[in-house]
């Protein structure tokens, strides 16, 4: 029992360092060094893209518009309340005495006097939330991005954080449900509550990109970043350096 | 009676006057730290936009008239276009420079308008600051807090010659937004150089202007 997820990921795992070996090869001279895959990327962004703005968005759409808002918090509320007793182990695993204690009290606080979750009564006394998957706890142990990649249907994310993802879906609450009809619905509900969060950032990225693959990568890899070092990460050498000298000239 | 009224109204005017003096005077500005700057500058633009609501329905030319009032004096637009722009900033001439500027500026105006539009009731929170009293370039941490999960807001900040303070540099939720744009400005420069990359910025613009009518 105890070997089969094991086996899954570390199929996974080799599926994806080969995936990224062969396409590696196909890669010019000007590759940007953190994105290697980057003709592989571009293909999986547009094909994620005309399905998004087929499916996926107008029914973001839909539900925003016409569910109640109060029904829609206490969906959000139901899904994070989940995801944070997978965040105490995750903080656990990083070692955040804290950060751990935080998020056990609010799972515990959410699942009992906020009805399963459905209330967030955990940040109205103070218990604030600090998200972690297993990802975050593979780049807190120091394990490096690995190369960017774009998951069909999932999006942006890394060689570490998909590495990382296999182990986040098997003991998800949501795809361990029993009943395949009300599992499966569960998991809809939540893309839905996803992606509708996400509509305006959407709106918002339309605008502000002169290329959009490469503002979301860029964005991307500076959010994870952020997140492994809980919003205080070091200097990074390449962006640290806005070389004084280039801006003199204007400052007059 | 006549006279102590005017006295009054005297003394009241000195009172005035005074405050108005060092609210303007760059004096306040040099002493004061750079989280107190950034606390006050963000707390009175979300003020602004609280205060009216023609913001709230989205009126481009009332936000970019905000923008310019109360965050373009508290910002090195300059420095941060030049940063975006890389070495190649250095060859362009002075009046690319500006056309890049302010196609840019456009850009940003019009894409922050939009959360512009959502402020509710959300209000600033100051992080822990780790700076000397003396840093000439500091890191101010705030949280935007609100209903749901905080919002962080980072600036950089730099000491200019006066002594006030101006942003250099910001980020949301982690991602700097110079950076952000750094590789994007690379991409159109090594391509069609700088001219290049303002025709695209200004086609966004463009593109952006039509969309929102």
């Amino acid at each position: 029992m105890m070997w089969q997820p094991l086996h899954r990921w570390i199929t996974f795992v080799a599926m994806a360092a080969w995936l990224a070996l062969v396409s590696g090869c196909a890669t010019g001279p000007n590759a940007n060094p953190k994105d290697p895959l980057e003709p592989m990327n571009r293909s999986i962004s547009k094909f994620n893209e005309v399905l998004d703005d087929n499916v996926l968005k107008p029914t973001a759409k839909g539900y925003r518009d016409v569910t109640p808002q109060l029904v829609q918090t206490g969906v959000r509320n139901v899904f994070n309340n989940l995801s944070d007793i997978w965040s105490t182990v995750n903080n656990g695993l990083q070692l955040k005495g804290r950060d751990t204690a935080e998020s056990l009290m609010r799972s515990v606080v959410n699942t009992v006097f906020g009805i399963y979750g459905i209330f967030d009564v955990a940040t109205e006394i103070g218990l604030e939330r600090h998200p972690e998957d297993f990802g975050q706890t593979l780049g807190a142990w120091g394990v490096p991005n690995g190369p960017y990649l774009v998951l069909p249907l999932f999006g942006p994310s890394t060689l570490r954080d998909t590495a990382g993802m296999p182990v986040d879906t098997s003991v998800d609450y949501v795809r361990n449900l029993d009943h395949i009809a009300t599992r499966n619905s569960a998991l809809a509900v939540r893309i839905i509550d996803k992606r509708s969060g996400l509509l305006d950032a959407g709106n918002m990225l339309n605008q502000a990109a002169i290329d959009k693959y490469t503002f979301t990568r860029d964005a991307y890899l500076q959010y994870r970043r952020n997140q492994v070092f809980d919003g205080n990460p070091p200097d990074e050498d390449d962006l640290v350096d806005v070389s004084p000298e280039s801006v003199t000239p204007s400052a007059k | 009676m006549n006279r102590f009224l005017s006295r009054r109204s005297f003394s009241a005017l000195a009172c005035v006057a005074v405050v108005a003096l060092g609210m303007s005077g760059p004096a306040r500005a040099a002493d004061e730290a750079a989280d107190v700057f950034i606390k006050r500058v963000s707390s009175d633009i979300l003020d602004a936009i609280k205060a009216d609501k023609s913001i709230k329905n989205g009126e481009i030319n009332k936000i970019i008239a905000l923008v310019d009032q109360r965050v373009m004096p508290n910002v090195n637009f300059s420095r941060m276009t030049a940063s975006a722009a890389g070495p190649a900033w250095r060859q362009a001439t002075p009046e690319q420079q500006k056309r890049l500027q302010d196609e840019f500026k456009i850009l940003l105006v019009r894409t922050y308008s939009g959360a512009l539009g959502q402020v509710s009731d959300q209000s600033i929170a100051l992080r822990p600051l780790r700076a000397a009293a003396d840093d000439k370039e500091v890191l101010v941490r705030t949280e935007l807090r609100g209903k749901g999960d905080p919002i962080q807001l980072d600036y950089r900040v730099e000491k200019a010659a006066d002594g006030s303070w101006k942003v250099y540099n910001m980020n949301v939720m982690g991602i700097w937004l110079v950076e952000n744009y750094k590789t994007q400005f690379a991409q159109e420069i090594n391509a069609k150089g700088i001219d290049g990359l303002i025709t695209s910025l200004s086609e966004r613009n463009k593109s952006n202007a039509r969309a929102s009518q």
